[in-house]
């Protein structure tokens, strides 16, 4: 049971100790964690935001060249020749030629048109001389603007194209130039710009038509949201504009207030697709701010190195906790096998001390039991000589057989007291037993002061008991009980060797505890000594009298007794020990 | 007529009682007493003692104590020390304050009744010192 007790009390204490290791240990390591992945990972955001805006200005750039360049090459051709010149379709087609060898197949087909939408003359792979574009929005658009660009339509071709114009005068009535720009080399333009594995670009227009090749599959948003994304980029160009060109703060690109791009409008969203994908989006104002080029990628693309960095991170931090808990369990284990030994060995140099103490007392009662047994040597001594002169006067005296008589039973009774008083000797001096055993203390405190009797009477102390005749019995090592109530009384005695007076021995109880108190009337202990008489080798006996270790011993026996052992005294008028052992204590948990 | 007047003083009564059957058998007039106190009180009342035998240890007033006042009430009675081992040390403390001698218990008789004679001679010798001493200075005094 008590090695049960011992067991679980180890367990308990090698888990408090690895979950406090693990504690200290993790906690700063999780904190300095978190605080370098969260630096890592707001400066990954920063640097992942600013290269894609710099990403996207640059191909905003280029794109937004191409196109300049293309209507500077119209601008160019309209103006090095006569408008006659250019109403020849083959003139036209030579120079479109021209251009196609100049710039690949860029240049689809070149049309010259008047006033009135009629295309006078055409260069192309369509059917498409004299065609009517009266009605086109194009014309209209392209008729009051030195040069136009249009959006991406389908026009009488049937496919998807879009034209750049340019508006010249002859003989006071305006005519246009317009050329037709393929729409495979302008999407392989924009989408030049590809990031990772997802990341893309193409146009849109204010009505939120691609002007360019759409996202593919699950990257493609919402009509609404791509019109949200032109609706936030105005409110942003709209902020900047108002705070003299510093970047609002929701829409603002890390890293990009102290660049010189900051003036170039590039806005950073962060957009949640219909499919739960979240997108990163960087979007610039193209064409007079009449197309939005929009750069989308998947967040987890964007920041594909941040997550193989966490996920490193993670890993290292884990393996590192795991080492942390095998260490904790392996150092902890070895503290409380170090620990269990460092207490049995304690365990075992106590009980040496005690019985040390033991032998001490033993040799201290010897003085007197010496005595107290040549007494009774000294009757039968005498009895037996008395017998040897009565002989001496002869067997047959009829008289002399009853002396003999009385004279042996004297021996036998003085051999008898003899017997006891070394029975009483060697059951105290017997090796010390520490078994916890069921113990009736009013039967120990009778015992030692029967012990220390002869003691007393010589040193004129009389021992009075006032014992609770129902005291409940304790668990304790009956030796060791009877070694503390020894010592005590022996050192009351001892105090008052000289000038005699009184002990008294009491015990009560309550349902909880049982309390012994030894009251002397002696000289008292002087308030200097009395904090240091528990300590071991604390004497105030002469030299060669006392070991020290007496109440030592005492505040050890009880302490393991889970009990409490204190002192009261007063110099002149006595001293008062007082022990309180637990029942309950001793009856549930022994000692640990 | 006795070899010697003793009192035996010794808180063991079977003690005391048998060793004056033995001293009795030798010739000596042995008077008990069993502590201190009451030794003084029979050394009152018996003027004749010679010798004390007088046990060290016993409870209330000691040996050595007893000693003192009976040297200081009866300057020529002699006392014999009865020790123990233990209390040795006292014994011949009190063979400083005055004893004729101290013997081990438990003591050879012969040996006793031999310190016991010596010290009765010694008594009686010192006490015929004094008549002598007396009966000369009254002579003086009448020449």
């Amino acid at each position: 049971m008590q090695t049960d007790d011992r067991q679980s009390y180890y367990a308990g204490l090698r888990f408090r100790m690895i979950v406090v290791v693990v504690l200290v240990s993790l906690a700063p390591m999780a904190l300095v964690s978190g605080i370098i992945l969260y630096q890592f990972s707001s400066y990954s955001h920063q640097m992942v935001h600013a290269h894609l805006g710099e990403l996207v200005l640059k191909h905003r750039q280029d794109i937004e060249s191409f196109i300049k360049q293309r209507l500077s090459d119209i601008s160019h051709l309209s103006k090095s020749f006569m408008f006659e010149q250019l109403q020849d379709s083959e003139f036209l087609q030579q120079r479109l030629w021209t251009l196609q060898e100049e710039y690949g197949f860029v240049f689809v087909d070149i049309g010259l048109i008047d006033e009135e939408g009629r295309q006078e003359a055409y260069a192309g792979p369509f059917e498409l001389s004299r065609a009517d574009y009266s009605r086109a929005e194009w014309f209209h658009k392209a008729l009051k603007s030195p040069g136009y660009i249009s959006d991406v339509f389908l026009g009488l071709r049937g496919h998807p194209h879009f034209i750049v114009a340019v508006r010249r005068h002859w003989r006071g009535s305006p005519w246009i130039l317009r050329a037709t720009i393929d729409f495979a080399a302008f999407n392989t333009l924009v989408e030049t710009l590809s990031v990772g594995k997802t990341g893309t670009a193409f146009i849109l227009n204010r009505e939120g038509e691609f002007q360019t090749r759409p996202p593919k599959g699950e990257m493609k948003l919402t009509k609404e949201q791509y019109m949200s994304l032109f609706r936030k980029s105005d409110e942003a160009l709209l902020a900047r504009e108002q705070a003299g060109g510093r970047e609002p703060e929701a829409q603002d690109v890390g890293g990009f207030l102290d660049d010189p791009l900051k003036e170039s409008q590039v806005f950073t969203f962060k957009k949640g697709g219909e499919s739960g994908g979240k997108f990163i989006i960087v979007a610039s104002f193209l064409k007079s701010n009449e197309w939005l080029l929009i750069f989308q990628q998947e967040y987890s693309d964007a920041f594909a190195r941040l997550k193989r960095t966490q996920i490193t991170a993670g890993f290292i931090s884990f393996l590192g906790a795991l080492s942390i808990i095998f260490m904790a369990v392996v150092v902890s284990t070895r503290m409380v096998k170090r620990i269990a030994r460092l207490r049995t060995e304690k365990e075992m140099m106590s009980q040496q001390i005690i019985e040390t103490g033991k032998l001490a007392s033993v040799g201290e009662l010897a003085a007197g039991i010496a005595h107290e047994i040549n007494n009774p040597v000294a009757i039968m001594v005498e009895e037996a000589g008395w017998i040897q002169d009565l002989l001496g006067d002869g067997i047959e005296d009829g008289k002399n057989l009853e002396e003999f008589k009385r004279a042996l039973g004297q021996i036998e009774t003085q051999g008898h007291r003899c017997k006891e008083i070394t029975h009483k000797l060697l059951s105290f001096a017997r090796k010390t037993d520490a078994r916890v055993q069921t113990v009736q203390l009013n039967d120990v405190v009778t015992e030692v002061v029967d012990l220390l009797s002869q003691k007393s009477r010589y040193a004129n102390v009389e021992a009075e008991v006032s014992l609770q005749p129902d005291l409940p019995p304790i668990q304790a090592s009956l030796t060791e009980m009877q070694q503390v109530l020894m010592n005590i009384v022996h050192n009351a005695v001892d105090a008052m060797e000289k000038t005699g007076g009184k002990i008294l021995i009491r015990t009560d109880a309550d349902a909880d505890q049982v309390r012994l108190s030894i009251t002397d009337t002696g000289p008292g202990i002087p308030e200097s000594s009395l904090g240091r008489i528990f300590d071991p080798f604390f004497t105030t006996k002469p030299v060669g009298k006392g070991t020290g270790l007496g109440l030592s011993i005492c505040y050890g026996i009880v302490n393991k007794m889970r009990g409490r052992i204190d002192v009261e005294s007063q110099v002149g008028k006595g001293t008062t020990f007082r022990i309180v052992l637990p029942l309950k204590e001793q009856a549930g948990k022994k000692h640990p | 007529m006795a070899i010697a007047q003793v009192l035996l003083v010794d808180d063991e009564v079977p003690f005391v009682e048998a060793l004056i059957r033995r001293l009795t058998k030798r010739d000596m007039a042995v008077i008990p007493a069993y502590d201190g106190p009451g030794a003084l009180a029979k050394l009152k009342e018996n003027a004749r003692v010679e010798v004390v035998i007088l046990d060290v240890k016993m409870p209330g007033m000691d040996g050595i104590e007893t000693l003192g006042e009976i040297k200081k009430a009866h300057p020529l009675v002699e006392v014999i020390m009865l020790t123990g081992h233990a209390t040795v040390e006292s014994a011949i403390e009190g063979m400083k304050k005055g004893a004729f001698d101290y013997l081990m218990k438990p003591c050879d008789i012969d040996v006793l009744v031999g310190k016991v004679t010596e010290a009765a001679a010694r008594k009686r010798r010192h006490e015929e010192k004094i008549i002598e001493a007396q009966i000369r200075e009254i002579t003086t005094r009448r020449t």
